[in-house]
């Protein structure tokens, strides 16, 4: 079916019931109740998920595939949100045009960086990735604060020219839209004490990421994800065997630096603004870690990673200690304050340390990462289900699962 | 004028002369053995017909075309594969994807960005590596990551990747060590074999004088760097400069 095999056609088809119906599977808790701070299906969280799974799909066809690992990937995704925005306040505000033109000046700008730094291999080519995201981020920051807006970033104003739109309604701010449906617009569904949003800009990105997540699957099924991986298994023996390394590898760092401007391009498609911060190195080691998190190398990984990371930053972050005492206040006080102490700084904005933690846990426990570990849990139950029966099958992760 | 042809070639390690003005004739269609004790430059050699190395002078000439300064992967596309000593395979990859990256290259050339297209749709180059495979016996371990291959496996892997691209010449540094010898002479049945069905030269370098006897049409022998012998297989046998240098006076 769509040109892959029976495993494959399963799993984009469980990828696309769970993200269509992302807004009723993240939003299992009912409004009001205690438990829904933990829902995640709201319009501005469910639109991270799917962008920085993007963002990740396209890391894991370099990283995963190749091996090289890139520090420096979020400065492609920063190119792409300049050149989208610039795309609406000089065209239109229909979101199409943005994402296409982000994808394409990422394009380029990964060209570009990815010649040179390939060049070197192992952590010399980490490195020069590194310092080519510093520098376009100390450029965006200040050198260029002509076209980047410098600290405070770009945001389409009302006296932008916009050449294909008509001109704006008195009072009106331009809003992002494809083809006038604007990317805020949501619908939301009340059963029972149940409340679901379905937001169009979500859905937008939705499609998109799993068009990419097809494309990487064909990508990684391909003779060109098959040399991709030859390039990391054995580069000399590629040589020897009449085939040239080099551009296999700059062509994969080039697709994941339009993914990364894709990504970038749909993130202003939402919010309509950029600022530098987008480039800062953080949000390059963000998708390291959740491409190792979610499972390098392998197909839905990355995509798992990214939500994961996403879910705790915004999940984790929100909770403070009066809620931190709501839920110990069962205990007796002096416990009750000696737990919430202990547990303090590790939410709010301390999740970065709890991320840190379980970060090294999959890291330590399960190297093949979440994957891995839904891998093992299917072992188990294979095992269980017919007890004493063939020993399962082992839990190494494929290289291409 | 052969297929192959050497001439002058030196090579310095530092202080160490490697190679010391080598020059060779490789006929065509023939197999040509190179021997000589450990150290003596074989792969040294080797590595300055596939651009491994680059020699610091003399001149290599492939099918009347000079070799030397083009990339590894030019070398190999003119036609020329290469067995290494110390088996060089893709280990995280399958035997059978091990096998088809050969057959790409052969038929699409160095770089080809076939993203779209499924590896298992081609169905001709499938058929090809399988087929090589099967004549290995080794097709019932085709599914096998080549990192888990026995030694012996691992060099008939690297033997098939070669194989499969059906090279104009085929250089093998050492292809049975490490054999179990009912392998070994599996490999000689093998090598004869390719040689009666189609046009090969192969240039071998062995240690087992059973293989070289088997196989060689003509041998050299290197030592310390420079060919001090060359002729017919019984030539060399009886040459005594040869047992000198190589076997210390022992009886060949
Ligand atoms: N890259 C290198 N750098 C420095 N010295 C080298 C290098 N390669 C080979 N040598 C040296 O050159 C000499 C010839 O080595 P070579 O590997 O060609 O020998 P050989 O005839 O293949 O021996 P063997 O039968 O053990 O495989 C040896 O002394 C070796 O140590
Ligand atoms: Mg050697």
């Amino acid at each position: 079916m769509l040109g892959l095999n029976k495993k494959d056609f399963l799993l984009l088809l469980i990828v696309t019931m769970l993200t269509m119906l992302a807004p009723f599977v993240l939003n299992p808790f009912p409004e009001g109740s205690a438990l829904a701070q933990f829902n995640a299906g709201y319009p501005d969280l469910m639109q991270r998920f799917v962008i920085f799974g993007i963002f990740a799909i396209g890391f894991n066809i370099l990283f995963g595939l190749t091996g090289y690992l890139s520090f420096g990937h979020a400065a492609f995704l920063g190119v792409g949100s300049y050149a989208a925005i610039w795309m609406m306040k000089l065209l239109t505000m229909n979101v199409i045009p943005a994402i296409i033109v982000a994808v394409v000046v990422a394009g380029l700008f990964s060209v570009v960086v990815g010649f040179i730094s390939l060049r070197r291999s192992g952590i010399y080519f980490s490195i020069l990735t590194l310092a080519f995201a510093m520098m376009s981020y100390q450029l965006a920051y200040s050198v260029l604060t002509p076209i980047t807006g410098g600290e405070t970033g770009l945001q389409p104003k009302v006296n932008d020219p916009r050449l294909l739109d008509s001109a704006l309604v008195d009072g009106a701010t331009p809003t992002a839209n494809l083809f006038g449906l604007s990317m805020r617009s949501s619908y939301e569904l009340e059963i029972g004490s149940w409340l679901f949003t379905f937001n169009a800009g979500y859905y937008v990105a939705a499609v998109v990421m799993l068009l990419s997540f097809y494309l990487a699957i064909r990508i990684f099924r391909s003779p060109f994800g098959m040399m991709l991986r030859a390039v990391k298994s054995n580069q000399n023996r590629m040589k020897y065997t009449g085939l040239n390394p080099k551009p296999y590898t700059l062509a994969a760092f080039v697709i994941s630096g339009m993914y990364a401007g894709l990504a970038g391009g749909l993130m202003v498609a939402m919010d309509s603004q950029v600022g530098p911060e987008r480039m800062f190195w953080t949000a390059s080691g963000e998708v390291v870690l959740m491409t190792i998190l979610g499972g390098v190398g392998t197909l839905i990984g990355p995509v798992l990673g990214a939500g994961a990371i996403k879910y705790m930053e915004n999940i984790i972050s929100k909770i403070n200690t009066e809620i931190l005492h709501s839920w110990f206040s069962f205990l007796p006080d002096g416990l009750e304050d000696l737990i919430v102490n202990l547990t303090y700084p590790f939410i709010g904005k301390g999740w970065h340390l709890t991320l840190g933690i379980v970060f090294m846990l999959v890291v330590i426990f399960l190297p093949g990462g979440l994957v891995e570990g839904a891998q093992r849990i299917a072992g188990l139950i294979r095992r269980k289900d017919k007890s004493g029966g063939m020993p399962p099958a082992s839990a190494k992760a494929e290289p291409a699962e | 004028m052969g297929i192959l042809e050497v001439s002058g070639v030196n090579k310095r390690f530092g202080g160490l002369q490697a190679l010391g003005d080598v020059n060779l004739d490789i006929v065509e269609n023939t197999i040509h053995a190179i021997i000589g004790p450990n150290g003596a430059g074989k792969s040294t050699l080797l590595n300055c017909l596939i651009g491994k190395l680059d020699p610091d002078t003399g001149s290599v000439m492939f099918d009347g075309k000079p070799v030397l300064g083009l990339a590894p992967h030019q070398i190999n596309q003119m036609g020329i594969s290469r067995v290494f000593q110390t088996p060089e395979i893709f280990a995280e990859l399958t035997v059978l994807e091990n096998v088809v990256i050969p057959c790409f290259a052969k038929r699409d050339g160095p770089f080809r960005m076939h993203a779209y297209e499924s590896v298992f749709h081609e169905n001709e180059l499938m058929d090809k590596a399988e087929s090589i495979l099967r004549d290995l016996n080794m097709h019932m371990k085709k599914e096998m990551h080549a990192g888990a291959l026995s030694r012996g496996d691992k060099r008939r892997l690297e033997m098939a990747m070669c194989l499969v691209q059906e090279p104009k010449l085929l250089l093998l540094d050492e292809p049975t060590a490490g054999m179990a010898r009912a392998d070994t002479n599996n490999t000689i049945d093998l090598l004869k074999e390719i040689k009666e069905k189609r046009d090969i030269t192969m240039v071998v370098i062995e240690h087992d004088m059973h293989v070289v006897f088997s196989l060689a049409e003509k041998i050299s022998v290197l030592a310390q760097g420079s060919i001090i012998a060359e002729g017919l297989p019984q030539d060399i046998k009886g040459n005594p400069k040869v047992q000198e240098a190589y076997l210390g006076g022992a009886q060949l």
